[in-house]
């Protein structure tokens, strides 16, 4: 029994599934910024299957993407603690269910 | 892939990786919460390592496990009154059920699809050739990356002053 | 160079484990050459590390003290020679007391982790031609991201401990490393960009290659590297998260007996652990010249790593503690601007030598002397634009206490 291509592509879509179920499910900012990352994990993890299984092998296009989303991402992280942050500072919480000035 | 040693560390990794994310669900402290998530980005990188991508692995690890876990830590830190029981949200059920349907649906996908795999070796040495593509064919993503990474410091500091 | 490649042969300690490797492939499994490989290499190394450990030590302790003008340790064995066995016995019997209200699965795991990153990265250090356990191709790349990830379980112990100053000095701990991560990753940039590879041991053959050190070819960067290594480990003068006259003993207030001897052993390893790479990536690891056909590699590494930590011990002697600001402020106002700049001038460098096809014997001295000047240059500049540059009062000569008029006791006025 051998590694295949969709038992990563099966590891990847379980762990989107959970990043998912945080980051819609989570009260904390932090918590769903946490759960934002699993799913960036996830999607790296299948393009890098998909660089290794189906690419040529001299291709690297997979590798570049997954270097580019990392940088992204730590970009994104840092801009959405900075505004968490800023919230906390001025409502002394960073609980969405009591950020909800702008609901319905 | 069909020698033990990948079989093997497939599956450690995988079960650490999925297993350590399911605690970031399950813990009933942030903080413990957030030391498995840097448990999963290990796992994660140990799976980029059985993929032959020694490039991405390592960098996973200096920047996920590294940087951005300190800074989700000290996010933590600094806000000392929020609650850190990592509690959920009202839209808990809605929200499991949202995730399990994804789940389904790309499991099965990923079932039903026939993907043409060719049975090639691993790359040789990806940082080499990641480098030549990033200053080659990817040469313009790779000046606007620069860019927003310049946009995202300043805006961070600049939201964060105390003016 | 030429190895015999028997087993006997002493110098390369490669040569016995690869023919052991052999047999055990040929009269077993596929796989036990491979987990055998990994277990030895992993035993060995530790068995070093904590061998170091013991002289280092006892090494630090006499040598601090004939800095401070005083004797070390001699009372326990022959020049204090046993004085580190009765640290240990003391550090392993002592009662490791846990405080009541830690948080009890962090505050146990967190010494347990600190000392795993300085193991990791002698995996991928060569000691010889055959001597490495993972000859990675990323390998200066896995240095730096071990390095990095030394934050979280110093952040662990810190925070489980649930006293405030153990909090303080673990923020001012982490505050610190990652602030000094960037010089050193681009202090190790500069290295790369003159070998063209991130192989630890592609960079010590490309230092045999062409007959030099990459000391001489980048000063500046060794000199950042080695500051930036030294705040990563938390000597003196930087050791501000464990000072002793500030915040108590910062992230390992609450550990005792062996807990803190974790804490203290991770710092040692890490402290080999950037002599190590300093010695592969600036002074030609194993290679001396030739020196390697009749002296052992390993020896010459080892010599090469001792010589590095004493420049350690030194600084710790002989410095005074730095603030916090005073650290932060160097590392993002001086160094990184200054890393900048070599890497500037580096790939300057390379770039004329390789686009006109000169030859190395010519250009490389050129290169040294250029990137000496470049480096004295740059950080006399740059301090003095800092408004850092002359000291405002300078003694002139040395005044004996007569002159003063102080009285001695025992002397005549």
């Amino acid at each position: 029994m051998s590694v295949e291509l969709s038992h990563y592509l099966l590891v990847g879509a379980i762990l989107f599934s959970i990043g998912l179920y945080v980051a819609l499910a989570k009260r904390n900012a932090v918590g769903i910024l946490m759960g934002i990352e699993l799913m960036f994990n996830a999607v790296n993890l299948t393009l890098i299957a998909f660089a290794r299984f189906v690419s040529p092998p001299t291709d690297v296009s997979g590798h570049v993407f997954v270097v580019f989303v990392i940088t992204v991402a730590a970009a994104e992280a840092a801009l959405a603690l900075a505004l968490a942050m800023v919230v906390y500072r001025n409502r002394e919480t960073i609980d969405i269910d009591k950020i909800n000035l702008m609901r319905w | 892939m069909e020698d033990v040693g990948s079989i093997v560390a497939f599956w450690m990794l995988s079960v650490i990786a999925v297993a350590a994310a399911l605690m970031v669900v399950a813990a009933r402290n942030l903080i413990h919460a957030v030391l498995f998530l840097i448990l999963s980005f290990i796992g994660v990188a140990g799976l980029y390592l059985t993929l032959s991508a020694d490039f991405v692995a390592v960098t996973q690890i200096l920047i996920y496990a590294g940087a951005i876990s300190v800074l989700i830590l000290f996010a933590i830190l600094l806000t000392p009154r929020a609650a850190r029981d990592n509690a959920e949200t009202f839209l808990q059920v809605p929200g499991l059920v949202v995730a399990a349907l994804v789940a389904v649906t790309m499991g099965a996908i990923v079932l039903v699809t026939d993907w043409n795999e060719a049975t090639r070796g691993a790359f040789p040495e990806t940082a080499e050739a990641i480098g030549e593509a990033l200053l080659d064919k990817y040469v313009l993503p790779f000046e606007i990356a620069s860019v927003v990474l310049l946009a995202a410091m300043v805006g961070a500091i600049v939201l964060v002053r105390e003016d | 160079m030429i190895f015999l490649a028997e087993w006997w042969d002493l110098r390369d300690l490669g040569n016995a484990v690869g023919a052991f490797l052999e047999w055990l492939g040929d009269h077993g499994p596929d796989w036990l050459p491979y987990t055998a490989s990994a277990v030895i290499g992993s035993i060995t190394l530790l068995v070093f590390l904590v061998v170091s450990l013991l002289m280092v030590a006892w090494a630090e302790r006499r040598l601090l003290g004939r800095i401070q003008a005083r004797l070390g340790p001699n009372r326990v064995g022959p020049w204090g020679l046993l004085q580190s066995v009765a640290d240990a016995i003391k550090m392993l019997t002592k009662e490791a007391i846990t405080s009541a209200n830690v948080d009890r699965w962090v505050f146990w795991l967190a010494p347990i982790l600190v000392a795993v990153p300085a193991l990791v990265v002698f995996a991928v250090l060569p000691f010889n031609e055959g001597m490495v356990l993972a000859d990675l191709n990323v390998g200066v790349l896995f240095v730096v991201a071990i390095g990095s990830v030394t934050a979280i379980p110093i952040f662990m112990a810190g925070w489980s401990s649930n006293n405030k100053f153990s909090l303080l000095g673990a923020m001012r701990e982490v505050a610190m490393l990652i602030s000094y991560e960037i010089p050193q990753v681009l202090a190790l940039l500069g290295v790369v960009i003159f070998t063209n590879t991130m192989r630890m041991s592609g960079i010590v053959g490309w230092q045999d290659d062409h007959n030099t050190w990459l000391i001489f070819l980048q000063p500046l960067a060794v000199l950042i590297y080695f500051i930036a290594g030294a705040v990563e480990i938390n000597r003196t003068p930087t050791d501000i998260a464990e000072a002793e006259s500030e915040i108590v003993a910062g992230y390992h207030t609450e550990y005792s007996g062996i807990k803190f001897g974790m804490f203290w052993v991770g710092e040692y390893f890490a402290g080999f652990a950037i002599a190590a790479i300093i010695a592969t990536l600036y002074l030609g690891g194993w290679t001396l010249w030739g020196l390697e056909e009749w002296v052992p590699g390993w020896i010459i590494f080892l010599a090469k790593l001792y010589a590095l930590f004493w420049f350690f011990i030194w600084m710790r002697g002989t410095l005074p503690r730095l603030r916090i600001d005073q650290l932060m402020g160097f590392a993002w106002k001086f160094l990184l601007p200054l890393a900048l700049i070599n890497i500037f001038f580096a790939g300057l460098e390379v770039l004329l030598w390789q686009e006109n096809e000169l030859a190395a014997e010519a250009v490389l001295p050129a290169f040294a002397i250029g990137n000496l000047v470049l480096a004295v240059g740059l950080i006399v500049a740059w301090a003095r634009f800092l408004g850092r540059g002359r000291p405002q009062w300078r003694p002139t000569r040395a005044r004996l206490v007569k002159e003063l008029g102080a009285v001695v006791y025992g002397q005549e006025a």
